[in-house]
């Protein structure tokens, strides 16, 4: 029944579905939004996504370590952001279409190594529930804020520091500046290069974070194409939020919050078809990119190569 | 001659390109400790080695070329369109319910009816990102993408519920599939393998979008908002319009895509329940072809070819070397890669001709004012 949706138990299980799954986005997002900051659009946050997925479930399959999974995922994330820069940077190719060749990669190579090293489906034990003290026996609010895997609140927590960096220190002002107006950052002496392989490394390693959230503390499992197109929609949800951190998080939070209803609603096994549900993220992801005014405000050197005269 | 040269340098860079991507897989494949002269030769074995391997490339590479040359004509008016693999499902979904719900009719008109439905479908699938870019400035690879995941979605449902095959509603197995179109309904086949008639038609098509885009003032006026919008507003083109066709006719033959697929290939509509289950990354691998075919209709049919070989050609190498057909997906990936960032070395050598060119030009203006020594005299 629809009036199911209403109870109160059911409203605190949307939000905190809500809140676990806004953590792949958040640190996808956060990574996009510095790389676009600085001009470079990075399409292949999904396949930087699932290669970190695969990485990350690998090393914790093999070593049960998972400090050593998130490290490695990012490691791998970077790499691939590396390529994007020196692809996208050094070499000035086409943004958009260099991000589909790493997504392209990405899903292979992920396919190709799951195939090779694991072939049939396993789990791992992932980052446990931590509740933290005493602000989860906050009752209803402790349970929904303060009782998740360390990650979701390392995605959270992510998000004022990357707000700070941006508007606040002298990085992100060369991060924005670079964005902004390449040819005057670079006339008062900053390296638009050096700034931009920053960001689309970071970006890479953020994504790669991103994939291990999904493989080793939301699902804890690898199946082939499970990013899903997650990594897309966090490219999206950096355009809704207006390219700020803090946007992002809106976004992030509007999505998943969304996909948690989509989830409780088949679970109470409403009478809408769970494709309809699933469709609802996708369609409001549209609307509100529509409807955004703020999508005006991109970086005016977003996607342009930049090249020194003379 | 030297421009001849740096013309044919110019087309040969995507080959270099895949050349590069191939001995990257060359490297993964002595990786896993595989030959890779073996692991490639079972591919190209596969690809072109019996008439049935041919004709199974050529049917591989129909929606490719469909896709890709969609894509041609986003790209030349400055859209990209990632969302082939939206517009193939919605096509296929329309055209496979209209053949369903209407029997008996003469193959032919059937076959012109369902593509025009499908192609109109695929139109729509990407004319709404086109009026969301001309009106709304929300970015069409993003909205295409969004529209690929909906489409899916789409699929799923149908195939799950309205559309499923009668008889496996009933099993208990309800493979997602619809019934099968009557045998009047199907394509004709070209020569005695699964060839079908989609794959002249691909081909005609190209040559179409070709004369589209160079032969005709809508093809002039998309090329013309795809490379300066301000100057085709200022000129009078209204950009808006041109914007929204190019997505328009871009969906349309993805739309045609998907309905190749199901009249030419299967009969009906059936997925795995995966995002690809239908369309086999074809959207996706359109791209790669269109690119790869330098974004020229002509081009991108060998460009299809090559990429249906390799697609084809994977499933040979996996069951000889054992080494899975992902590695493919992976190389197709950075082939996408190679290609666009050689194009550096085009535009770089491009610039040089134009800076000897100026130079010329002066040396002429300069000799020209000698009595006696004319340029025309000269060359």
């Amino acid at each position: 029944m629809i009036s199911d949706l209403f109870s109160l138990t059911v409203l605190l299980g949307i939000i905190s579905s809500g809140i676990r799954l806004a953590t792949p986005y958040l640190f996808a997002s956060i990574g996009e939004a510095f790389s676009q900051r600085s001009g470079v659009l990075n399409l292949g946050v999904e396949g930087q996504m699932i290669l970190g997925a695969f990485t990350a479930f690998y090393v914790v399959m093999n070593t049960e370590n998972l400090l050593l999974g998130v490290l490695a995922a990012m490691g791998v994330g970077a790499l691939m952001g590396l390529a994007m820069g020196f692809v996208s940077i050094t070499l000035q190719a086409q943004q958009g279409i260099s991000g589909i060749g790493f997504y392209l990669f990405g899903l292979g190579m992920s396919n190709l190594l799951f195939q090779l090293l694991v072939g049939t489906v396993e789990t791992v034990s992932g980052f446990p529930k931590v509740p933290l003290p005493i602000l989860s026996d906050i009752p209803v609010i402790g349970e929904l804020f303060f009782d998740h895997n360390i990650l979701v609140y390392l995605a959270f927590l992510i998000v004022p520091i990357a707000s700070f960096v941006l508007n606040k220190t002298n990085l992100g002002l060369k991060i924005r500046s670079v964005g902004e107006n390449p040819e005057a950052a670079d006339s008062l002496g900053v390296s638009v290069s050096k700034v931009r392989y920053f960001t689309t490394i970071f970006g890479g390693a953020m994504s790669g974070l991103s994939g291990a959230s999904l493989s080793i503390a939301l699902l804890n499992v690898f199946q082939l194409g499970m990013t899903a197109g997650q990594g897309f929609i966090a490219v999206a949800l950096v355009y809704f939020g207006a390219w700020r951190p803090w946007g992002v998080l809106a976004g992030a939070l509007l999505f998943s919050l969304v996909n948690g209803l989509q989830l409780w609603i088949q679970v109470l096994g409403i009478n809408i078809p769970s494709e309809f549900a699933v469709m609802m993220p996708y369609i409001l992801t549209i609307f509100v990119l529509t409807l955004s005014r703020s999508k005006y405000g991109a970086p005016s050197a977003l996607t342009k190569p930049f090249e020194r005269e003379g | 001659m030297k421009s001849r040269l740096n013309a044919i340098l110019d087309a040969l860079l995507p080959l270099f390109a895949t050349l590069a991507a191939l001995l990257v897989g060359a490297i993964m494949l002595i990786i896993l400790d595989v030959n890779p002269l073996v692991a490639y030769g079972a591919l190209l074995n596969g690809a072109f080695g019996s008439s049935n391997a041919l004709a199974e490339t050529l049917v591989k590479a129909t929606p490719l070329l469909l896709v890709g040359l969609g894509i041609c004509i986003a790209y030349r008016g400055n859209v990209i369109n990632i969302g082939g693999e939206g517009q193939m499902i919605v096509g296929a979904i329309v055209a496979t319910w209209f053949g369903l719900r209407y029997t008996n009719m003469p193959g032919w008109l059937m076959i012109t009816l369902a593509m025009m439905l499908g192609a109109l479908a695929g139109a729509v699938w990407g004319g709404i990102p086109g009026v969301l870019k001309a009106y709304f400035n929300v970015n069409e690879i993003l909205s295409t993408v969004m529209m690929n995941a909906i489409a899916v979605q789409l699929l799923n449902f149908v195939l799950t519920g309205p559309m499923i095959d009668p008889i496996q509603s009933e099993k208990a197995s309800q493979i997602p599939q619809t019934a099968r179109l009557e045998e009047a309904y199907r394509l004709p086949r070209l020569v005695p393998t699964r060839l079908h008639l989609g794959a002249l038609i691909a081909v005609g098509l190209a040559i179409l979008v070709y004369f589209l885009l160079w032969r005709t003032t809508l093809g002039y006026r998309i090329r013309s908002v795809g490379q300066n919008k301000f100057a085709s507003r200022y000129a009078g083109i209204k950009v808006e319009r041109y914007i929204i066709i190019a997505l328009m006719l871009s969906g349309a033959l993805a739309g045609l895509a998907g309905v190749t697929q199901v009249y030419g290939v299967n009969f009906r509509m059936i997925t795995d329940g995966s995002t690809s289950g239908f369309t086999g990354r074809a959207g996706y691998n359109g791209i790669v072809a269109a690119l790869f075919g330098s974004l020229h209709p002509i081009i991108t049919i060998p460009a299809s070819i090559l990429f249906g070989a390799l697609l084809v050609g994977a499933n040979t190498m996996q069951r000889v070397t054992q080494v899975p057909s992902a590695l493919i997906t992976a190389l197709n990936g950075l082939v996408v890669v190679f290609v666009v960032s050689s194009e550096i070395w085009r535009k770089k050598r491009q610039q040089k001709r134009l800076t000897i060119a100026i130079e010329d030009q002066e040396f002429d203006e300069f000799s020209n004012e000698i009595p006696g020594h004319s340029v025309e005299e000269a060359s």
